[in-house]
């Protein structure tokens, strides 16, 4: 592992970038040089570093790399999925929420939280009794490898691809407000990082990291929220009395305000959200790293308690960044303050800031620091899983299956995941630039409804349905995908906010395609399925009873330990 | 699999599968009609949501919401103890009588 050691050289070399470039912009800047932030952030990495090193060692087969050998525990994986699901964009984005607009932030925390009983009652133990290393595997279980694996690959790519540009997007942002860092200084810091994880330490190092944020991130927010409390003597209701006194909206933000305007758009938005969940490469992958199907129901369980109990905290401190930020000069523009006369409007760097500001307030400039840590921490670990998502659909599903035909020689695939792995890295860093001053807040809601239009329905009737072929599946698959693409271009979004036709004139009133989407791919999956006479569709159906009982029975499952 | 037939015919296979895809299937039903109610409650009933809880601000809608989160986690809960407790224990012996 010689190659490892230019490793701590760009570690050593990062140290005096962020220095530097943090002073640079100390004088204009509102941020200050947030050492305590940078010193968190290079320990953070360097541990991650460390792990990486460690895992690489480590992972010699293809099943290491795609699903570190198997050897995650229920637990650990639970921490890794929870890991993979909070990202900056709903700790930062739903406490940001909370704290403009109140009650809302909840209905979004819900949305998030609601797919992942589906997962467990009908996805979980089926996928990893199904499947090796992609959900791939266990759509073409019984249907024709080929066009299947191509149809999974490009749900899987346009998903993780739109969800990598948010991220990227929103970590340039971020770390600019936070570290005082250059844009795309920031946005080629995340990219390298990322590479660096995937590349040499695959799923076992991707894990780690994921289970690392996890815990800070629990940790962090717990003593946020019980600080919160603290102040008001542990009585919630005295937080939201506190609360409706000194926000603007007052007594409003105690009910549903102006977030969910359109019934159809709630509707639409709260399915793509619930099913989304379900089709997510990144979260899909998580269940072939445990080794049984015992062991991947187990994880979602407590995945699911971690992540409910995060946003039950993020509403809470979105409520103390309520009272203790937004009354506070120190944290506030007092240009816009005097314009607007609302605390809540004039918060420094924006809402997504409410968080970090409240760090401040209840934990003082070290806890700030760490807080900020974890938010990079977080965008680290998110772009990590989507990366080795798109880059195992790449070499597992493409180059293994398709192009080679199941033969391909194992060290040729990592290597070919190694390289595709690169390239996403420089495409999300390129993109990440490309699209910095562009609304990308759309683009998570679209890969949630592509995963919901085009993975989950193809997964799903896969697992239950004995009369899926495969001329169904691809394309009633591809008429989500298409239509979700579509149907976000044409939204109000898109087609009023970023490529700025006159307001009203979006063709479809829907904020988020999922409604018509999933039911066009389910529709389409039905009737060309039964419409489907040919030698392959009698093939298809025959393979259903085998592939049933080992969906239920795990015998004959991969054992995830050895290939 | 040449014991697929087997395993088919097996009672233990046979109640795995009706006891697991009907308790899958009323709990996905349960948590569907929970979450699309509260989307419904927000979009058609936003006032009711705000209706305060006794005097103070706190309203009806927080406690709802609130038990739409804990609720998803209990029924995932309610999901793996039944899995845990029986449908592992009837694999087990599907997989010892099947052993060719």
């Amino acid at each position: 592992m010689k190659k490892f050691s230019w490793l701590l050289v760009i570690l050593l070399a990062t140290v005096p970038t962020l220095a530097l470039a943090a002073g640079a912009v100390e004088g204009g800047s509102k941020q200050a040089t947030n050492w305590s932030a940078i010193g968190m952030f290079v320990g953070f990495v360097a541990l991650t570093l460390v792990i990486t090193y460690w895992a690489a060692k480590r992972t010699a087969s293809a099943a290491d790399f795609y699903s570190a050998g198997g050897g995650i525990t229920g637990f650990q994986n639970g921490l890794a999925i929870a890991g993979d699901y909070m990202s900056a964009a709903s700790f930062l984005g739903i406490s940001g929420l909370v704290y403009t607009s109140g009650y809302d932030g909840l209905i979004y925390s819900v949305g998030w939280l609601v797919g992942w009983p589906i997962v467990t009652f009908l996805i979980a133990e089926q996928l990893r009794n199904l499947g090796k290393f992609t959900f791939a595997d266990v759509t073409s279980f019984r249907l024709g490898q080929t066009e299947i694996r191509i149809l999974a690959a490009c749900g899987s790519l346009v998903t993780v691809a739109f969800y990598l540009i948010a991220q990227m997007v929103g970590a340039g942002k971020l770390i600019q407000l936070l570290f005082g860092l250059d844009y795309w200084i920031a946005v080629v810091l995340v990219g390298g990082l990322m590479m660096i994880y995937v590349t040499f330490g695959g799923m076992k190092a991707t894990t780690w990291v994921q289970i690392i944020k996890a815990v800070l991130l629990l940790s962090g927010a717990t003593f946020m929220a019980g600080a919160v409390l603290y102040k008001f003597g542990f009585s919630p209701e005295a937080l939201f009395t506190k609360a409706t006194e000194v926000h603007p909206k007052k007594l409003a933000i105690m009910e549903p305000g102006s977030l969910i305007s359109n019934p159809l758009s709630a509707i639409s938005l709260g399915l793509a959200l619930m099913f989304g969940t379900a089709g997510l490469p990144h979260i899909l992958m998580r269940f072939f790293t445990v080794k049984d199907a015992q062991a991947a129901r187990k994880s979602v369980f407590y995945a699911t308690g971690f992540i409910g109990y995060f946003y039950i905290l993020t509403f809470i401190i979105g409520f103390g960044a309520i009272t203790l930020v937004s009354t506070d000069a120190a944290f506030l523009d007092g240009a816009i303050l005097e314009k607007t006369k609302s605390g809540i409007a004039a918060i420094k760097g924006g809402s997504n800031m409410a968080a970090i500001h409240l760090a401040n307030a209840v934990g003082g400039n070290l806890f700030l620091g760490f807080i900020s840590a974890v938010a990079f921490a977080t965008i680290l670990a998110v772009v990590s899983g989507l990366a080795l998502a798109g880059a195992s659909s790449i070499s597992h599903d493409l180059y293994g299956m398709v192009i080679k035909g199941g033969n391909a020689n194992e060290q040729d695939e990592i290597r070919v995941s190694k390289i595709a792995t690169l390239v996403l890295g420089v495409l999300a860093i390129i993109l990440g630039i490309v699209f910095e001053n562009q609304n990308v807040a759309f683009m998570v809601g679209l890969a949630f409804a592509i995963a919901a239009s085009c993975n989950f329905p193809v997964l799903v009737m896969s697992i239950f349905w004995r009369g899926l072929t495969t001329r169904g599946a691809v394309i009633g698959g591809f008429l989500g995908l298409i239509s979700a693409v579509v149907g976000v271009v044409l939204s109000p979004a898109v087609w009023e906010v970023t490529l700025g036709f006159a307001k009203g004139s979006a063709p479809i009133k829907l904020d988020n395609p999922a409604l018509f989407s999933m039911a066009l791919a389910f529709a389409g999956i039905w009737l060309f399925s039964i419409l489907d006479r040919s030698k392959r569709a009698a093939m298809d159906r025959d393979g259903f009873n085998a592939q049933y009982v080992r969906s239920q029975t795990g015998i004959g499952a991969a054992s995830a330990t050895t290939h | 699999m040449s014991n697929l037939a087997q395993i088919e015919r097996d009672p233990n296979y046979q109640e795995l599968v009706r006891r697991r895809s009907s308790l899958g299937w009323m709990l996905s039903l349960i948590m569907l009609v929970i979450y699309f109610g509260f989307i419904l409650l927000v979009a058609y009933a936003p006032k009711f949501l705000g209706i305060p809880l006794g005097s103070g601000v706190t309203t009806i809608g927080i406690p709802i919401g609130l038990s739409v989160i804990v609720l998803a986690f209990v029924l995932t809960g309610i999901y793996v103890r039944q899995a845990n407790s029986s449908y592992d224990v009837l694999i087990r012996k599907i997989v010892e009588e099947n052993r060719s």
